[in-house]
């Protein structure tokens, strides 16, 4: 049955994550976005805490779904629950959000590619009594969208049966935290095979501390300044064989399996890019309807177009893009959550995701004039907060790729 | 919970209905438009369907409880068909789904079981007025009383079937709330005037129709002596015209999919070029964030919830936009061919610029 009812965890979820929103990421929004590369450890320490003791936050589990006391399975909603989460802080500050402790996309990685053994020995760490990071680490600077393109290379040394990786990765998103701050691990695609593209493309783990591999640099961002965007340098970096993601029977052989899994991985991670493009949007909107309030202006619901005025006629396109956009979201996560295959859906929510919340911030400092461009409010930050959500997990341009082979029936060889 | 799943019985009617709209509704559609006529047999086949049927409890006649869910779900396939076609069946919904919300119990003994238990007839209402300025909650139709009696004056257009119709709901402001009031056709001070010729929807017929102090007994206001609100009829007319966006948005990006596939340019399928695959793509996602917006402010109105007139109206708007995008870049993507009345693009795209002032000529 066709239904938009928010499930109970789910509601009592967010009015705590709400609190945390208000008390701990509003009122220091402006100062970590002022002073880059500082580290919101009042925030990360207190969600670590939290998220240990209720076990949120982290990906859903490929475990049974949960039985109720007559026994009849309970439906899974660890994506609807994670999205919500997202949603939630990043209407806090999304740059704050980046660096919430947990698994982050490494433990996506993990998830969507590893054993289950694997999945134990990588993720345990997270749930341990100090906070730990995760980040996946995937461009290079000649390769962005087209990730098979990558140059980071892993040589299997049968001797010591370890891996060998050397290269340079760009823009991994919380790499620094995640190698220097706690006991983290960061999961580095690289090729086996310079020659086979796609096929030779795997997921190697790597942990905080592993000798040789460093952080060489932290951008300077336009947006999300408090989460750090690193550059990792990979030189004769030694992990042992079972840090390759993935049964041992495919990943010596030559097929797109790896590049399959962190397809893989984005189908999972995508929704959620658009559940945080979302929260920004609507930290926008609520503010920029408050503020219009206060100068008497209210936005007459119900009307014609054509008798609406202009700020109206905005405010109500901006609330259906946003309306329309988390509900994309939803479906996506819970066509996830119920093991519904999902790419088209996943892509869609990342597109709008991303579309909107640009068009919705750009708007809103536009609406409030000289006020609105002033850093004084904090429209302009979300203005350039956003705009990453339209570049990050796949670019809106990727991801509407995705979107027409899909409706298309087109692999990636029919379209380009 | 949420779920965008529907139930067996929905799929089950969907399926119904969109094997009309595949076998009866989209072959019909074409001559239809160009001869500006529906045949009889067409839509009296499409209320065979029951939609309107199985959305009345048994005791007005019908077999089952309203659900805009279900109508949305219903009107989506159906204008994937046809829009005109789908309108001229949904016709004596206009006049019986306001006195099953709204009507006393009078009202709805009186009238909805001869409509929903016999064949097609045309029953409708009037709410539209011809004015740049046309504000639903703000009409020039004016009601005033007079004794037992109302009198009714002012001009409305877009009255689907309004020559032949029996019966119909005029809407009128009453000290300047929108109310409906019950009005057998033919009475003194009604003048119908000549079919109107409109950018779209040629097939159905639709006149103006003036009110020169027309006279009303005061049982026929609807709810009663104490009239009702106007706020949940309004929210089904969105609902309806954002369902009917959908469908007809929905046909011409298949449409255009089938088209750029199968068009062959420097030596590929144009779908295969990104210009054109961008496109569609980003109708796709429209069309899908609209059709989710629009289920959820059905489920709004169908529970109770307080949001639902707003959301209907924001899924409404939202749908009117993304219908007139999705329609323009169909006829854009067979480029020369979207021009020409042989392929049916160029006249979704008119229905397409319809959807932001047609609501009113259905409910859901």
């Amino acid at each position: 049955m066709i239904e938009f009812e928010a499930p109970k965890p789910i509601t009592q979820q967010s009015f705590v994550l709400k609190t945390v929103a208000e008390n701990m990421m509003r009122p220091v929004s402006r100062y970590f976005d002022e002073n880059e590369h500082q580290i919101p450890w009042d925030y990360i320490n207190f969600m670590h805490m939290a998220m240990k003791a209720t076990g949120a936050g982290s990906l859903a589990p490929k475990e049974a779904p949960k039985k109720d006391a007559e026994g009849k399975e309970r439906p899974r909603i660890g994506y609807q629950m994670l999205a919500f989460m997202l949603e939630m802080l990043s209407w806090g500050d999304v740059g704050i959000y980046l660096c919430t402790p947990g698994g982050g996309l490494g433990a996506a990685a993990v998830q969507a590619n590893g054993t289950p053994e694997q999945n134990v020995k990588f993720l345990t760490r997270f749930g341990e009594e100090k906070p730990a990071f995760g980040a996946m680490a995937m461009t290079e600077s000649q390769a962005g969208s087209d990730t098979s393109a990558i140059r980071t290379t892993a040589v299997l040394d049968q001797e010591k049966n370890q891996w060998i990786l050397n290269g340079e990765k760009i823009f991994v998103t919380g790499g620094q935290k995640s190698l220097e701050e706690g006991n983290g691990l960061v999961v580095v695609w690289a090729t086996i095979d310079l020659t086979a593209g796609r096929a030779g493309m795997r997921p190697f783990v790597i942990e905080a501390g592993t000798p040789g591999i460093q952080v060489t640099k932290l951008e300077h961002k336009m947006g999300i300044r408090a989460s750090d965007t690193a550059s990792l340098v990979l030189q004769d970096c030694r992990v042992p064989y079972e840090n390759i993601l993935g049964s041992p029977e495919v990943v010596q052989e030559k097929t797109t399996t790896g590049f399959k899994g962190a397809m893989a991985t984005f189908d999972a991670t995508r929704p959620l890019i658009g559940a945080t493009a979302v929260g920004v949007a609507r930290a926008t909107l609520e503010l920029l309807k408050e503020l219009l309030a206060q100068q008497g202006i209210t936005i007459r619901y119900g009307l014609p177009r054509q008798k609406l005025t202009s700020i109206e006629r905005d405010v109500i396109d901006m609330e259906v893009m946003l309306r329309s956009s988390w509900l994309l979201v939803i479906k996506a996560v819970w066509m996830a959550d119920n093991r519904k295959s999902n790419p088209k859906e996943a892509s869609m929510s990342k597109v709008r995701g991303g579309d909107i919340v640009t068009k919705i911030t750009q708007k809103a400092v536009e609406i409030m004039g000289p006020l609105g461009y002033s850093r004084d409010l904090l429209l302009e930050k979300w203005f350039r907060d956003a705009k990453i959500s339209d570049i990050y997990e796949g670019t809106g341009q990727i991801n509407r790729l995705i979107v027409a082979r899909n409706i298309l029936g087109y692999s990636g060889r029919d379209l380009r | 919970m949420y779920s965008f799943e529907p139930t067996e019985e929905q799929k089950m009617l969907i399926d119904t209905v969109a094997r009309y709209a595949h076998s009866n509704l989209r072959p019909a559609s074409h001559d239809a438009d160009e001869e500006g006529q529906l045949p009889i047999n067409l839509i009296k086949k499409g209320w065979e369907l029951g939609v309107l049927q199985a959305s009345t409890p048994e005791i007005y006649g019908g077999f089952g409880e309203h659900s805009s869910v279900t109508g949305v779900l219903a009107a989506e396939e159906m204008a994937w068909g046809d829009l005109a076609g789908s309108l001229a069946v949904m016709t004596p919904g206009l006049f019986a789904l306001p006195i099953l919300f709204a009507g006393s119990e009078d009202q709805k003994n009186e009238h909805l079981p001869p409509i929903v238990e016999g064949d097609w007839s045309p029953f409708t209402a009037a709410i539209i007025e011809p004015r740049y300025d046309y504000d639903p909650n703000e009409l020039k139709t004016i009601a005033t009383v007079d004794g037992d009696s109302f009198l009714l004056s002012g001009e409305k257009s877009y009255v689907p079937f309004a020559q032949e119709a029996k019966n119909l709901i005029v809407y009128a402001s009453l000290n300047g709330q929108t109310q409906g009031f019950i009005v057998q056709n033919g009475l003194a001070g009604i003048c119908i005037g000549e079919p109107q010729k409109l950018l779209g929807i040629h097939a159905l017929p639709v006149y103006s129709i003036k009110f020169d102090g027309v006279r009303i007994p005061s049982k026929n206001r609807l709810g009663g002596g104490n009239g009702h609100d106007f706020s949940p009829i309004l929210a089904a007319n969105w609902l309806a015209t954002s369902a009917l966006a959908l469908g007809v948005s929905k046909a011409a990006m298949e449409y255009a999919i089938d088209y750029a596939k199968d068009r062959d340019v420097f030596g590929v399928k144009v779908a295969q070029k990104q210009s054109i695959a961008f496109m569609l793509a980003e109708m796709a996602t429209e069309l899908e964030a609209i059709r989710v917006l629009t289920w959820e402010a059905a489920w709004m109105m169908d529970t109770g919830k307080v949001d639902g007139y707003k959301e209907a109206y924001l899924a409404y708007t939202g749908a009117a936009d993304m219908a007139m995008m999705v329609t323009d870049r169909a006829v854009q993507i067979l480029g020369g061919h979207g021009y020409i009345r042989e392929h049916p693009v160029e006249k979704w795209m008119r229905e397409g610029r319809g959807f932001a002032m047609l609501s009113g000529m259905a409910i859901i």
